[in-house]
């Protein structure tokens, strides 16, 4: 309900309209979804996971575990928004969740009655049996009734951005410690990133109101904030959260940017990459439950949480309100309530006395404060009707009923120690207060071993202003003097609150709960575990909190247990009998708050997901109906379909096409590597398995690359540009690798080798243009004499080529008369266009990836990735003739004297043609008699690649076999895809012009 | 996400620019070496839970390698230094050294 | 004998225990595995209760009837990678040691719940390995043609059936179109923590000893030949000792006295806020570096690759998960919005061909269990069966080619060369 004259954040000339479930509902500019759902007394909100118990909301912030709604429709439609802290915005579309068939009436709630049967850990004992129910019968029954939301349908529509930026020091929280931590770091000299992730800045205290230097706390904020504002080294963001902690000062805050206005353009939210110095986490610390019975009945929540609806948004649960407690602190709701003219029966206090000075101010308004007093059980199913009281000490005899709608709860503080923990910080309990605090001794260590996180104020274990505020301000002088940066500070600041009594740790209520209620008290909300689940976890031996956390699913819900945790270790830790800090806590893992995995993509996705590397000619090919295969980075023609032609017979066409006439393919992608230097002979004798340094000025040699190990890692032509300089050329998918491989060694092993190596890749277009009347195209562009004589096989040359700088290679990977060039790649497009101008009368067609394989393994040429897979050796492909006999060392010979490598039986490089002319199938292994001591087949060889070849009519492959070059014309099987098999004839590998005289015109 | 120095360069850099490459200061064994000693070279590695020594390419950067002591239970990084040495050099032995007392 | 039978009909987990104790508050439930004060000998002694360690107890037990046995942990059981995994099961492997262990493991899997009278849940949903270039499409096909004389059911399916069986995916790309998958119908998941504390129970059931809270600090030796092992609880004689330490292995081999061909690195994982159920098979999408499953709570699961460097904090770089999650939004779009709810990591040991080791070693009676890499869950049950039979009989047809020496003979067992397939 609404209250007249209250709610010091909504504007209440704005009214603004939302619906939830389709019912039209109105709040103000400045409420909060959850806020106004109270305004409009929609208290249910929600289904637990496990019992599908009604549930309504606890919390006001971050810790919220009940109260998940999905938002948006259609192409925003987002499972598991928690009400708490989604901004009311008009037209806001909001629905409950995991409930079947509607909220008020949920089916699922017949498992609450079965609960009894449902302890922690059912599932692992029951199920069992038979055997394939599980999977057909009980798991869907499970998966269905479980998960919150809705799957979403749609991709997001949403655009998100991500930002870098490093800084000094990051601040995260701004109440009022990280303001004044913040104020600090600033004056000493540090740059400083500050963020909050809510709308509005000063926590806690701007609901409190302490005084700090004399004035209320907001006048205190409004003026450091305006000081801060005014500061160039600062940089404030509110509506960001710092979500997480990582090695070496990285941390992430997530800003959310347009989900609180009506109309926006922009990203809907901004991750920050931040890189700091020093990184202090004033985070604050979150009231904690009290376990009594039916504590989860919608109307009973935080005490803390109540007044924060009270005083900022003018709202409340009920008009009559019981308060239950064990500190001073909640008696801040109690003189709220009462304040804004609502009813306080009674506040239940478990401790024995009272007498502190907020207690004194309750007493004093009248309200009616009981100690030694706890609930017995809470009344009311979808709503609180009543309490019955108990003494805390004792078995939970009821003394006496209160009427109310609303049950307000605080059983202490615990400080949010997520983000000091995230990276190894350490925690300590706290025994009078109850409560894991940081460690200082034991902080996250940066790269030098020294602490990079501090934690101030509240979330330092500093409950009270006064404190909390110097331990900010200290906290921000130290990491910016931590970081060299010494300019006075000023003074610090000072805060003046209330003296309280101590707290009392009350972890159950009454102190001897029966069964029956432990088994009504619930721990997590949102999944349901109980008192009774954790003690039972303890009576298996599930002792480790770890454990314990995993049996019964404590602290795993999408709250990761904000709220739960410390009640259940105190829980585990009193069934063990131990001391809580003897349990120890869970793992705090990033991010404090659920992050959207959208934010995490930032803007790489559909087509900035992943960069593409383009050839000059890359729009030619896109234009002119290629159909690409990724291949690293880049993406390459594979064919170029012609009209109605499929991708299939434009292969045909290509191959066919190149062999009669001519062919041209863009191979700028191939690597190009120059190596130079006085040692670099020296150097490619070791990196290639041939000899390099004798190749003589002008002439090309085909190289074999091994790595340490001896597999064949790469290959390609290498051409002696000068005396002292090489280029060689590797695969595409190696350039980047090979260069980084001749790096390797140059710089780790042979330092003192005078070489130097260039990735020139990219700098050139290189185009083969292969076929018959290559020669005839050419020639016809005009400029350099490219006949035989004047450039034979395996040689090159450079000048002009018509127009263009060329450096013109003789070599041919198609068996037939080809010649690679390479022009500088601003001259590529004009190039290309040249050769499709000359090739015209010709017949000239560009061909793709697939053709290319296709000519090479009718020629019997291996390819890297298909014939090598990292495990063969270049023995293995009768590769011999490009090894070098004279030479003592090179990478990989070691590796090929091991006696694996040495071994006769090593399956070795042949031809294979089926017996029908069909094509063998992709992958197809080659089975023989018998099977090995695990059952399974022998196998004696298997395929490498199989195409169907135009030029021969019939299907052609590679395969490695047993002892294959000796078994010439014997036939094996090999498998079927999908079963079956297919005979096929060992032959040659070379299968078309075995004496290459086609090349060598 | 680690910030190592580049000792070519002298910045700090983001784990993200650079390369790590494993164990540093391994001899390398070819023709001629036994096979314990080949073995040894290609596979057998320290792997230790505190101070390893060990290579890194400033890949997206200067392109060099480097060498570094880091401490893998702690990532504590106790320096680094020029990959064309064949054993750790005594300033990072001694700063290891402050480190661990 | 007689006796413990009779404990362990009236311990036997079913539905009908379940509503037995409903009606006395469940105080009838006694711990799943006992708080054992270790024995000053062992026959073996196993180091590590993780997955692996607890089966290859189990196995000592039920295949060998070796039960005189302690299985040591420095923490808690189950709380290594065993716990912190993406829960994958599958045996579509290329190369025949690996499929023969993997497939074992595969089919103990589906036996496992009754077996050990714990249900592991495990689910035969289906895990498909999406091939996103010509390379992978081979690869797979070579994949799916070796399984087929392995004993391994997989198939190669287009692209179509990709989308009837994962109606959530976009194979359309656009940077890397869906252009068909490896499909192993009998792979799955299974809840990681229940296989641990199963396979403890039952080994707790047979009398063996296991000790949480117990590092292992030296390991003893006389003449070449293990003798026990000094721990933070006091020496432990043992005749045979089996490490199984996963990340850890490196450093328990110091203990011993020899190298190990392994590097320890952090893989990670996240998972996502749970919501209904929208997808009923496992995906693994290798040239964007993902897999993708849900779990039964809601959850997405997701898993990535490891870092390059050294690591034993358990903790990884932030840009993995960020490769990660933006290769699985693009080829899942719908969820760019769902929330990653926890991210975490593990330690995984690498070996130099990314297959385990699983090998007598140079101290005799020491037997190694290792280098499982990021695909060591899968293999639980395979491990255990297999590494029991090694412990026992000193040498076992499964672990026959994954000596820690086979690098010195070149005889690599190499996984990647399908199409870098992740494990």
């Amino acid at each position: 309900m609404r209250l007249t004259n209250h709610g010091r954040l909504i504007a209440k000339n704005r009214p603004v309209h939302f619906t939830f479930n389709g019912k039209r509902m109105r709040g103000y500019r400045g409420d909060t979804l959850a806020s106004a759902l109270l305004a409009n007394d929609q208290i249910l909100l929600g289904r637990s996971f496990k019992y599908h118990r009604p549930r309504g909301l606890v919390a006001s912030g971050a810790e919220e575990p009940n109260a998940l709604v999905e938002l948006g429709r259609g192409d925003r439609q987002e499972p598991n928004h928690r009400v708490t802290q989604v901004e009311l915005i008009d037209g806001l579309v909001a629905r409950s969740q995991n409930h079947w068939p509607s909220l008020e009436f949920d089916v699922g709630v017949i498992n609450s009655k079965l609960s009894r049967f449902l302890p922690a850990g059912f599932y692992y004992k029951t199920f069992i049996q038979p055997r394939a129910f599980w999977k057909h019968v009980y798991e869907p029954i499970i998966r269905k009734s479980a998960g919150l939301g809705a799957a979403p349908e749609t991709a997001d529509d949403h655009s998100y951005e991500h930002f870098n930026i490093t800084v000094d020091v990051l601040v995260i929280g701004g109440g009022i410690s990280g303001l004044a931590a913040t104020l600090a770091a600033a004056r000493a000299g540090a740059r400083v990133l500050l963020v909050e992730q809510t709308a509005a800045w000063g926590g806690r205290a701007t609901v409190d109101q302490p005084r700090i230097d004399g004035q209320d706390a907001q006048d205190w904020i409004d003026d450091t904030l305006a000081a801060l504002a005014t500061m160039p080294n600062v940089t404030l963001r509110n509506r960001t959260q710092g979500a997480g902690v990582y090695d070496h000062g990285y941390a992430l805050c997530n800003e959310q940017l347009t989900d609180h206005l009506t109309q926006s353009d922009g990203p809907r939210q901004r991750l920050w990459r931040v890189r700091a110095g020093q990184i202090i986490t004033a985070t604050g610390a979150i009231e904690r439950p009290l376990s009594f019975a039916y504590n989860d009945v919608p109307g009973v929540l935080m005490a803390s949480a109540l007044r924060d609806y009270v005083v900022n948004y003018g709202v409340a649960v009920g008009e009559r309100t019981v308060l239950v407690t064990n500190n001073d602190d909640a008696y801040r709701t109690a003189i709220a309530l009462v304040d804004a003219g609502l009813s306080v029966p009674a506040v239940l206090d478990a401790r024995a006395v009272a007498g502190g000075e907020l207690v004194e101010r309750a007493r004093a308004r009248g309200i009616r404060v009981e100690t030694g007093k706890a609930i017995a059980a809470v009344q009311g199913g979808k709503r609180v009707t009543g309490v019955r009281v108990c003494d805390q000490v004792g078995d939970g005899t009821v003394t006496e009923e209160i009427a109310c709608d609303c049950v307000a709860m605080s059983g202490g503080w615990s400080p949010v120690v997520h983000l000091w923990s995230h990276c190894g910080g350490k925690l300590i309990w706290d025994d009078t207060q109850a409560m894991f605090r940081p460690d200082p001794n034991r902080p996250p260590l940066g790269a030098d071993g020294a602490g990079f996180v501090r934690a101030a104020g509240t979330a330092n274990g500093h409950l009270y202003t006064a404190e909390s505020v110097a331990d900010g301000f200290a906290a921000g002088k130290q990491a910016a003097r931590a970081l060299g940066f010494d300019k006075k500070v000023g003074a610090v600041p000072q805060g003046d609150c209330a003296v309280e009594d101590p707290m009392e740790p009350v972890w159950l209520m009454p102190a001897n709960a029966s069964y029956d209620k432990r088994a009504k008290m619930w721990l997590d909300y949102q999944n349901d575990v109980k008192v009774t689940d954790v003690q039972l976890a303890a009576q298996e031996g599930f002792e480790s909190v770890e454990h314990a956390k995993r049996y019964t699913t404590l602290g795993m819900a999408t709250d990761q247990g904000k709220l739960s945790n410390i009640n259940g270790l105190a829980t585990l830790a009193a069934s063990l009998d131990k001391a809580i800090p003897e349990v120890g806590t869970t793992t705090f893992r990033p991010p404090y708050t659920p992050l959207p995995l959208a934010a995490i993509t930032g803007v790489a996705r559909d087509h900035l997901f992943q960069p593409v590397r383009k050839t000059p000619i890359y729009d030619w090919h896109d234009d002119n109906g290629a159909d690409f295969e990724p291949v690293g980075q880049w993406r390459r023609p594979y064919a170029y379909p012609r009209g109605s032609e499929t991708v299939h017979d434009a292969v045909m066409r290509e191959v066919t096409n190149t062999r009669e006439n001519v062919g041209l393919l863009d191979a700028s992608t191939l690597g190009k590597l120059i190596v130079k230097g006085p040692d670099a002979g020296k150097f490619l004798d070791m990196m290639y398995t041939n000899m390099m340094s004798n190749l003589a000025v002008g002439k090309c040699r085909y190289g074999l690359m091994c790595s340490e190990n001896g597999f064949l890692i790469d290959d390609g032509v290498v051409a002696r540009i000068d005396d002292d300089t090489w280029l060689c050329h590797t695969t595409t998918g190696g350039a980047d690798r090979i260069h980084a491989h001749m790096e390797d060694w140059l710089q780790c092993e042979w330092w003192d080798w005078q070489v130097y190596v260039a990735n020139v890749t990219e700098q050139y277009a290189q185009f083969a243009v292969v076929g018959p009347k290559a020669r005839r195209l050419l020639q016809t562009i005009g400029g350099m004499t490219l006949t035989k004589d004047a450039l034979p096989f395996m040689q090159w040359t450079e000048g002009r080529l018509g127009d263009f700088d060329a450096r013109v290679f003789r070599i041919s990977f198609s068996g037939e008369l080809s010649y690679e060039v390479a022009v500088p790649a601003s001259q590529g497009p004009a190039f290309w266009d040249a050769l499709l101008a000359a090739g015209e009368p010709l017949g000239v067609m560009p061909y793709g990836t697939e053709a290319l394989h296709i000519m090479r393994a009718e020629k019997g040429f291996i390819m890297i990735g298909d014939e090598t897979d990292g495990t063969v050796i270049p023995q293995d492909l009768n590769l011999h003739w490009a090894i070098s006999k004279k030479k003592t060392d090179f990478l990989g010979k070691r590796g090929q004297l091991r006696d694996h490598m040495q071994d006769p039986g090593r399956w070795k490089l042949v031809g294979l043609e089926t017996l029908d002319g069909s094509v063998l199938a992709d992958g197809a292994y080659a089975p023989e008699d018998g099977a090995n001591a695990n059952g399974q087949r022998r196998v004696q060889g298997r395929v490498t690649s199989t195409y169907h070849s135009p030029t021969l009519g019939r299907g052609i492959a590679m395969g490695l076999v047993r002892n294959g070059p000796n078994r010439m014309g014997e036939v094996i099987t090999f498998t079927k895809e999908g079963g079956g098999t297919q005979d096929a004839r060992i032959v040659d590998p070379v299968f078309y012009d075995k004496d290459g005289e086609k090349q060598n015109v | 996400m680690l910030i190592l120095n580049c000792p070519y360069c002298g910045r700090d850099v983001d784990e993200t620019d650079l390369h790590a490459g494993g164990e540093a200061h391994l001899k390398r064994f070819g023709p001629g070496s036994s096979d314990d000693e080949f073995e040894h070279y290609l596979f057998m590695r320290e792997n230790p839970k505190g101070v390893h020594f060990e290579r890194w390419r400033h890949v997206y950067g200067c392109g060099k390698w480097f060498l570094a002591a880091r401490n893998t239970a702690t990532l504590q990084v106790y320096g680094t230094y020029s990959a064309q040495t064949t054993e750790p050099p005594q300033h990072i032995l001694d700063a290891i050294k402050e480190a661990q007392a | 004998m007689d006796t413990s039978a009779k404990r362990s009909l009236l311990k036997r987990y079913s539905a009908f225990a379940v509503a037995r104790e409903a009606f006395r508050q469940h105080t009838g439930w006694t711990r799943a595995w006992g708080q054992a004060e270790p024995k000053s000998q062992y026959d073996v002694i196993v180091v590590g209760a993780g997955g692996h360690g607890l089966a290859t107890a189990y196995y000592l037990g039920k295949n060998f009837g070796i039960t005189n046995v302690a299985v040591l942990e420095k923490g808690w059981l189950g709380g290594g990678n065993t716990g912190r995994n993406t829960t994958i099961i599958r045996s579509n492997y290329l190369q025949d040691p690996s499929a023969a262990i993997y497939e074992k493991s595969r089919s103990l899997y589906e036996t496992m719940s009754q077996d050990l009278n714990y249900n592991v849940m495990f689910s035969p949903r289906g895990v498909m390995m999406l091939a996103q270039t010509q390379h992978e499409i081979r690869g797979y096909q070579r994949t799916a043609h070796a399984n087929s004389l392995q004993g391994v059911t997989t198939e190669w399916i287009s692209p179509e059936r990709v989308k009837e069986l994962c109606p959530i995916m976009n194979i359309d790309g656009p940077r890397y179109p869906v252009l068909g998958a490896l499909w192993q119908a009998r792979g799955g998941t299974a809840r990681h923590d229940a296989v641990a504390w199963g396979y403890a129970r039952a080994c707790a059931d047979m009398g063996m000893d296991i000790i949480q809270q117990c590092e292992v600090t030296g390991v003893q030796t006389n003449g070449g030949k293990v003798t026990g092992v000094s721990t933070t609880r006091g020496d432990i004689k043992c005749n045979k000792l089996a490490m199984v330490v996963a990340g850890h292995a490196s450093v328990l081999a110091q203990k011993a006295g020899f190298q190990l061909p392994i590097e320890s690195v952090a893989l990670q994982a996240l998972v996502s806020e749970p919501i209904k159920p929208c997808m009923d098979v496992v995906v693994m999408a290798n040239t964007v570096h993902g897999y993708l499953s849900q779990s039964d709570k809601g959850e997405m699961v997701i898993g990535g690759g490891t870092d390059g460097y050294n690591n034993y904090t358990q903790r990884g770089s932030f840009h993995h998960i960020e490769e990660t999650v933006r290769a699985l939004v693009e080829t899942f779009p719908i969820l760019g919005r769902l929330k990653m709810l926890r991210q975490w990591g593990g330690i995984v040991d690498v070996t130099g061909d990314r297959s385990p080791i699983l090998s007598a070693t140079p101290v005799e009676g020491v037997f190694v269990n290792c280098g499982w890499g990021t695909g060591g869950f899968k293999a639980i049950p395979g491990s255990g069966w297999a590494m029991a039979e090694l412990v026992a009989k000193g040498h076992s047809p499964l672990t026959e080619e994954f000596t820690m020496h086979r690098f010195r003979h070149g005889k690599f067992i190499d996984e990647s060369v399908a199409a870098g397939v992740a494990h």
